[in-house]
Parts: C-alpha cells; structure tokens; sequence
C-alpha cells in the first residue's frame, strides 16, 4: 500500500517535472525571464527580465535595426536568429513597425547588436529555466 | 525616442547587463553568481580597453 502511494506520487512529480520542463523554455522565450519566475526564482526572474527587456529596449531607442525572416546572406540570417529569441519584444516590434534602422546614426548600429543580444542572452535564459526545470540546477 | 549613448557607454550598458545575465546563468548559488557577474563585467571592460589600445597601435 505504502509503495504503491510513493511509486503514484513519483509519477506524478516526473509528469510535473516533464510539462514544466516544456512550459518554462517556452514562457522563458516569450517573456524573458518567466520561465524563471513560474518556477519560483523571483530575483533571478526579475534580473533577467530587466536585463533582457532594457538592453532590447535601448537598441531600438538607439534606432538599430530589426532583422525579419530572409534568406539573405549568413550575418542577415544571424541577425534574426538573434532578434527572434527576444520572444515577445520581437513579434511587438514586427507588429508595431519598430526597428527600421538609421543608416545615419552611427550608434544606430549599436542598437542593432543590442537587440541581437538581448535575443541571444534570452536563449541563454531559456536554457537555464529548462536546467532548473529538470532538476539540473537549483 | 531617439537615445544616442556614445561608444563607452554603450559597451558599460552592454557589459552590465550581460554580466548580470551571465552571473545568473552559468553559476548555482548567489554569491557565486554576484561574483561570476562581477568577473564578467570586469573582463567586458577590460577587453573594450585592451581593444581600443590595440586598435591605435595598428593606426599608428
């Protein structure tokens, strides 16, 4: 009796740690640094969700531009692999028609590798939500 | 909203935030994390100088 209790509640941790092992990468991308807060990790949560956004934020302050799907040359198809891990700052920015670039700002180049980055960091992120959700890091 | 950070300190706001992302990420505890930032964030400026040094030694 007593082991079949323990083997049901075994189960059912592994399914927890199983769907929450897909839904925290997948809120993580979305929302940089959720995947962190809907396991509990508020401060690590909140850092990485200022982080992320500011830097995202300050690129397309700085005029940088935003990278669409192509099938351009290598650095353009990099660009958007970049831009797209930002998630929801991403699919905002297409929608609002941000990020058009400005070839006359020369900071308006930082801009574009900030928002690279702040897709690139938020993969990082993604990834560290995951290991927490697998139980690899605490 | 046009922001114009001139080249400094665009790489200090780079290097702050991706410090503070790469502490968080690549290290399990607290203190090690503030210090892995912290590490991060000095080996970020340091490379900006260690560059601009190399950059006018080929200039010139």
């Amino acid at each position: 009796m007593a082991n079949s209790t323990t083997e049901k509640s075994k189960v059912a941790s592994a399914e927890t740690t199983n769907a929450m092992s897909v839904i925290a990468p997948a809120v993580g991308w979305l929302v940089p640094g959720a995947g962190h807060l809907i396991q509990k990790r508020w401060i690590r949560g909140v850092l990485l969700f200022v982080s992320i956004v500011t830097l995202f934020l300050l690129g397309l302050a700085m005029q940088g531009r935003l990278y669409k799907a192509n099938g351009g040359d290598i650095l353009d198809i990099l660009g958007f692999v970049g831009d797209v891990g930002a998630g929801a700052l991403y699919l905002m920015s297409l929608a609002m028609d941000w990020g058009q670039g400005a070839i006359a700002f020369a900071t308006a180049d930082y801009g574009t590798k900030f928002m690279i980055v702040a897709g690139l960091l938020n993969f990082i992120a993604v990834a560290d939500a995951y290991h927490i959700a697998i139980g690899k890091k605490e | 909203m046009t922001i114009t950070l001139n080249h400094f300190s665009a790489a200090l706001v780079f290097s702050f935030f991706a410090s503070i992302v790469f502490g968080i990420t690549h290290r399990d505890n607290a203190r090690d994390m503030v210090r892995y930032g912290a590490y991060c964030f000095v080996m970020f400026l340091g490379g900006v100088f260690v560059a601009g040094w190399l950059m006018w030694v080929v200039k010139r």
